[in-house]
């Protein structure tokens, strides 16, 4: 029967690609499930070599691309959700939609329990929780707190790959018992000045003490211990260091694993790009790759879908940057800052439901790093005026943002000043309205034959 | 002239973006050549009431607000009691709102809040009440409207004292009795983020202007300053709230 179900939902989604209407990454889920709740662990349960999920707050679809960029070098295939539709309908369509004998998805944070309880994955990768969406996931702490408690009834069926270097994430290796394998960073040269405002894990996770902290990578990322109960950061087993970061075109380091030092060469920018790699190569390990392997394939690296792009509009580099959170868009103005000045901005800003109705993060974001560095900026979006708000109280004259509430206006005019290289930050609504105007325009291919 | 803010808890409440708010009042005095000094005030640490003219504080997480709250009884009621008395101005938003009142429930446990104002914090069944928000508010004899965001669980029941304002578009206290935060004296509380300064400037300027007041002994008529992308921001944030 759940063949006939999966074979109705595939014919809706061609029939609603045939007609142009998109939807594509997620409607035949929504069928699917319709159709059989328990659809994802029904098809789930045909998987012979089971599956691997993928949670964070920020780097959810690049670390899974990661990770399938390194098993289709190794000749492994996985149904896989590609295009980051990651609550249950994009789980759904991808096993739906795509044949194989192992799974690879990425979650949504809130889904993970879920997705976990149908579907029975072997490894379970968490990446980091961030403040995101307060209006729809909560606290980080509540996540926190349902991620342990996932770990708990898991323990013995569920390896669980973590970041060492996220108190709130390694936390969780108290309760998912033997198997853990934790990453990290541990170039002490790339620890941020101060902790940046965003802080999100203050307290420790045992004993409720506030923690100390020795350094910070991004964000509340960092090497950290409380001095009330003797908790400290978990060691690493995959873990980089000699980090070189080169702006836009990616950076290097060498990962120490129990198979030896490799170097690695990743085409992507940030700090944030380099936790990625390393969940990818941890759990990739945890998959049976070797790590010389899973540091190669990563070279080979191409950016995902609006996590660093670069389309070329006319005589203009268009490099788009998702947006969603203080930790993420401080990263990317992290990035940004290496590039030479002056910097020609487009930047979208949607209060719909999967951007998160409540815009206060951008009050969070360090946007005053940016402000002398940028020459025209160009505000979009359902939010625009408070984006170029944001801006003008970080310093940047607002007799210099143009604000333009129609989103394709505003790019023909922010290409038309550029100076040959643009920098559009979407955020998330906004990031999909734009790769579609593109793709109209033919500048880009659609998302889902990427 | 000069205003003195007294940030409480900045690393523990300030989950909503509550920097933007002190953002937005330092640079509007500093524009007006209004020299602006913030102090902040964590756990542990006290503070000489006769020093500040505007106390803020914002929101946390459930773990932060009630070791918090703890910290509030036993280092800074006494000193927020006294500013309150002497006419400083308070704005506290969403926990720190609720911080304000007799009590406030979590988890099935009763926290004892500041006991600054008659109002109770309670948790009763039914989902969290999130989403833009719009009240009306008559500060000074002229109704004027407030825009932003609300995100709770808790339903807010004020005894004897005023709320802030009525609903128009949201929530508001506790779904049900179409009032919004409590105002008493110059202590103002609301569930009303987004941050709330800056798409509602004229109450940053109306708390500017009752903190100078507090310092000098006489309001001042504060230089208008250029709104236009203050302004449209509020717009946006009403237009949020009226859509839903």
């Amino acid at each position: 029967m759940i063949r006939v179900k999966a074979w109705i939902a595939r014919l809706v989604g061609r029939l609603s690609r045939a007609t142009g209407k998109g939807g594509g990454t997620t409607l035949p889920g929504r069928v699917l499930l319709k159709l059989d709740q328990d659809a994802i662990g029904k098809l789930g349960a045909g998987l012979g070599d089971g599956s691997t999920l993928i949670s964070a707050t920020n780097g959810k679809t690049t670390t899974a691309s990661m990770l399938a960029t390194v098993l289709a070098s190794a000749g492994r295939h996985p149904i896989h959700n590609r295009a980051g539709s990651n609550m249950t309908w994009g789980v759904a369509t991808a096993l739906a939609e795509q044949g194989g004998s192992e799974g690879l998805f990425e979650v949504d944070e809130a889904w993970l329990p879920q997705v976990a309880d149908q579907l029975g994955p072997h490894t379970i990768l968490l990446g980091n929780l961030f403040r995101d969406q307060l209006d729809r996931y909560g606290e980080t702490e509540a996540l926190a707190d349902a991620w342990a408690e996932l770990a708990r009834r898991s323990a013995g069926k569920t390896s669980f790959v973590l970041n060492a270097d996220d108190p709130l994430i390694a936390d969780i290796g108290n309760s998912s018992g033997e198997g853990t394998i934790y990453f990290g960073i541990e170039d002490e040269t790339q620890a941020l000045a101060e902790l940046q405002h965003a802080h999100d894990a203050k307290l420790c996770r045992v004993c409720g003490h506030e923690l100390t902290y020795d350094r910070a990578f991004v964000g509340h990322l960092g090497h950290y211990h409380c001095e009330s109960c003797g908790m400290r950061r978990p060691e690493p087993e995959v873990a980089a260091s000699s980090v070189t970061l080169k702006g836009m075109s990616g950076l290097t380091a060498t990962i120490h694993s129990p198979e030896g030092d490799f170097a690695l060469e990743l085409p992507l920018p940030g700090l944030y790009n380099l936790y990625n790699a390393l969940g990818a190569i941890a759990t990739a390990r945890q998959l049976g790759i070797p790590v010389a392997d899973a540091v190669a394939s990563l070279a080979s690296m191409k950016a995902v879908f609006g996590r660093v792009e670069r389309i070329e509009v006319g005589d203009v580099t268009l490099s788009i940057l998702l947006i969603k959170n203080p930790a993420g868009a401080n990263e990317v103005i992290r990035t940004l800052s290496l590039e030479p000045a002056p910097i020609d901005l487009w930047i979208a800003l949607n209060d719909r439901i999967a951007d998160g109705r409540d815009v206060s993060w951008i009050w969070d974001a360090d946007f005053e790093m940016l402000a002398e560095r940028l020459d025209r900026v160009t505000c979009t979006g359902t939010r625009a005026s408070e984006l170029a708000l944001r801006l003008k109280y970080a310093g940047w004259p607002a007799e210099k943002t143009a604000v333009v509430d129609d989103p394709e206006v505003a790019l023909d005019q922010a290409l038309a000043t550029a100076d040959g290289q643009l920098f559009a930050l979407p955020t998330y609504t906004a990031l999909l309205d734009l790769r579609n105007l593109l793709a109209d325009r033919g500048n880009t291919e659609r998302y889902w034959e990427g | 002239m000069k205003l003195r803010l007294l940030s409480l808890y900045p690393d523990q409440m300030n989950i909503y973006a509550d920097r933007g708010n002190i953002l937005f009042l330092q640079h509007r005095c500093e524009w007006r050549g209004i020299e602006f000094e913030v102090t902040r005030c964590g756990p542990g640490e006290r503070f000489d009431p006769a020093g500040f003219d505007l106390l803020y504080m914002g929101g946390g997480q459930d773990r932060d607000q009630k070791a918090v709250a703890s910290d509030l009884n036993q280092t800074k009621q006494q000193a927020m009691r006294a500013a309150k008395d002497d006419g400083a101005a308070i704005l506290a938003v969403c926990g720190g709102y609720q911080l304000l009142g007799e009590s406030y429930e979590l988890e099935g446990e009763t926290i004892e809040g500041l006991g600054l104002v008659d109002l109770k914090t309670v948790r009763e069944p039914g989902p969290r009440l999130i989403g833009p928000v719009a009240i009306e508010v008559d500060l000074d004899g002229e109704p004027k409207v407030l825009a932003g965001f609300e995100n709770h669980g808790g339903r807010t029941r004020l005894g004897d004292c005023s709320p802030l304002g009525k609903v128009i578009h949201g929530h508001g206290n506790n779904g049900e009795d179409g009032f919004e935060g409590v105002k008493e004296d110059n202590l103002i509380g609301t569930y009303l983020h987004g941050p709330l300064l800056p798409k509602n400037a004229w109450l940053a300027d109306h708390l500017i202007a009752t903190g100078l007041e507090h310092h000098h002994g006489e309001r001042p008529d504060l230089e208008p300053l250029e709104d236009s992308l203050e302004n449209a921001a509020h717009a946006a944030a009403l237009a949020a709230a009226r859509n839903g």
